[in-house]
């Protein structure tokens, strides 16, 4: 059963992010792999285990993801394609998982493409869904629980919904898009690290991948930024003092008659 | 009549989800800026009566594709029926609540019909003729201002975060049936299973109280269950009380968990790393009880308690108690 995982470098999820000039100022910024896509590779890495195949990676993103991507082969993975065009980049989700089809058109031969939910920088929540829908193939998002048959032909996900889980049947190949909870990713061996640079790691312009730049990155994008802004800052709050039974009081208290939420 | 805003009304069990409410408010508004009118779409199996709700909230047109194959929702059947649908009504305007539905159908729905897609929005205007949506990003560590330049335009509208109209118990719409597209749908929903019977979703609660470091195990929840049991409220909980196994991941509130608003959040135990606050700082009254003077969750409560948790929290309890009982 082979594999197909898409990968995406952002900022760490502690990184404090700095609005300037009606943008997110880049400087200072740890960059790492995506926390979902770890858990998307975590769960290729181990049906490959179960079923034998390929793990192969794609990543669309800046030269400077080389080095977030590579904890993937470290972790596992036997080869990544590195979508680093300047034309790829400052797309939206659509330009994204229309790069990322046409990559994975011309690698063929897979069985389950793998993603995170989303991505915990723009947060669109639509590249994996996106991809599956100009591939033509069925998807299920948001999974916390995967089975798939032994032939590598179907699969069964619990997907996170309100309240729940539904429990989905599809036949493959399709997309998954991975919810933390599915798996643990393991840490890269030091053994993994030092092979992972021995690893193919091939570039792709867009020409490689058949398209024109035009359609791909800030030049095909359907949405546009327009301007980023610091979220509005909360009102400072109060400390209410007092002996522990006499705070409760008041707090109490003020969340009747002063914020009116009770 | 391109200038028409079209709400897709998510329906579970023959209950309308309250997202769709609050985006017939804002369609309206931006139906009326645009010279068209707000619509809505609905689909599933045994649908009597929803369309009179929906035109209560401002729907003058409700498309409904009643069919058993829709009775639960498929990625598939539900892209293939909208997609028919819009390419018929071609609205200006195609909103989606950001619900667990409505985050997996808007972006096949947009790649289908070839369009952009604004996700998760927390404001939407009509600036120059165009849909101007805001959108948090980095789970709310900003915020992007972004357009559209397909059309229909699209967007998924963050639920919880605008006001629904008051219902016009006179209103009436026109109910046009549409036709159910069910042949192709491979992905099939087989059963649904509850998390916690009863328990409330955190992204779908009025209140939250949360749970965090604090409590120091899976034991230490007891006090914040308690709270929230009385107050009708969803339980939450940091990353740190996740990754720890103390409780399940679906009540991470957070960067790597969900972005909440609701009308009030109790942070108990919770210190407020970056990637929580992220998650929830746009909740509208924030409590907090912690033992450090110095956690950062202080900066954004309106109320903070510097105490310990399994002190406060039985005690504001029971203050909270005594108020709801009055």
């Amino acid at each position: 059963m082979n594999s197909i995982v898409c990968l995406k470098e952002v900022p760490d999820t502690e990184t404090r992010i700095e609005v300037r000039d009606g943008k997110v100022a880049e400087e200072g910024i740890q960059y790492v792999v995506n926390p979902y896509d770890e858990f998307a590779l975590e769960e290729a890495l181990k049906w490959q285990e179960e079923l034998g195949g390929k793990v192969t990676m794609v990543t669309l993103g800046p030269e400077r993801a080389r080095e977030s991507i590579l904890k993937g082969l470290a972790m596992g993975a036997d080869e990544v394609y590195h979508l680093a065009d300047e034309a790829f980049l400052g797309g939206d989700a659509y330009t994204t998982a229309k790069a990322l089809a046409a990559a994975i058109e011309k690698i063929g031969d897979y069985d389950v493409i793998f993603c995170g939910k989303q991505a915990v920088d723009a947060d669109n929540h639509a590249v994996g869904i996106m991809l599956a829908e100009l591939l033509d193939l069925p998807h299920v998002a948001v999974v916390s629980r995967l089975e798939i048959a032994e032939s590598g032909d179907c699969a069964k996900a619990e997907r996170d919904i309100e309240g729940g889980r539904e429990v989905v049947e599809l036949p493959l190949p399709a997309v998954i898009t991975a919810q933390k909870g599915l798996n643990e990713p393991r840490y890269p061996s030091f053994r993994g690290i030092r092979q992972a640079r021995r690893k193919p790691f091939t570039l792709w312009g867009v020409d490689d991948v058949g398209l024109d730049a035009g359609e791909v990155g800030t030049a095909g994008a359907k949405l546009e930024v327009i301007e980023v802004t610091p979220p509005p800052s909360r009102p400072p709050g109060r400390i209410v003092e007092g002996e522990p039974a006499d705070a409760a009081k008041e707090v109490a208290r003020l969340l009747r008659e002063e914020a009116k939420v009770i | 009549m391109a200038n028409n805003v079209l709400v897709i009304a998510e329906q579970r069990d023959g209950v309308l989800k309250k997202a769709a409410f609050e985006m017939l408010g804002v369609a309206s508004e931006l139906a009326a800026a645009l010279g068209g009118t707000a619509q809505a779409a609905l689909l599933g199996h045994g649908l009597t009566g929803l369309p009179e709700t929906l035109a209560q909230y401002g729907a003058t047109t409700v498309y409904v594709a009643d069919d058993e194959g829709l009775d639960r929702y498929s990625a598939e059947g539900y892209t293939d029926t909208l997609a028919d649908l819009v390419g018929k009504a071609e609205p200006a305007i195609v909103l989606v609540g950001a619900t667990a539905m409505g985050k997996d159908l808007g972006p096949r729905l947009a790649a289908r019909l070839g369009v952009g897609l604004a996700s998760d929005c927390t404001a939407l205007e009509i600036e120059d003729g165009r849909l101007l949506a805001t959108r948090p990003i980095f789970a709310g560590k900003a915020l992007a201002k972004v357009k559209l330049n397909a059309d229909p335009q699209m967007a998924t509208v963050r639920p919880n975060v605008l006001a629904a109209p008051e219902p016009d118990a006179g209103a009436t719409a026109t109910v046009e049936p549409v036709a159910a597209l069910t042949d192709n749908v491979r992905a099939t929903v087989v059963d649904i299973v509850g998390a916690g019977e009863g328990e409330i979703d955190v992204a779908e609660a009025e209140i939250i109280v949360s749970g965090g470091r604090g409590v120091g195990g899976p034991e230490g929840f007891a006090p914040v269950s308690s709270l929230a049991k009385t107050l009708g409220a969803a339980v939450g909980a940091s990353r740190a009380a996740v990754d720890a196994g103390w409780i399940e991941h679906s009540h991470q509130v957070g960067q790597t968990g969900k972005t909440v608003t609701p009308n009030l959040y109790v942070a108990c135990g919770i210190s407020g790393a970056i990637q929580h606050l992220a998650g929830m700082k746009t909740s509208k009254v924030i409590v907090a009880v912690n033992k450090d003077p110095e956690a950062p969750i202080f900066n954004v409560a309106n109320y903070g308690i510097v105490g310990d948790l399994f002190e406060v929290v039985p005690l504001l309890e029971k203050e909270l108690q005594a108020l709801l009982a009055e």
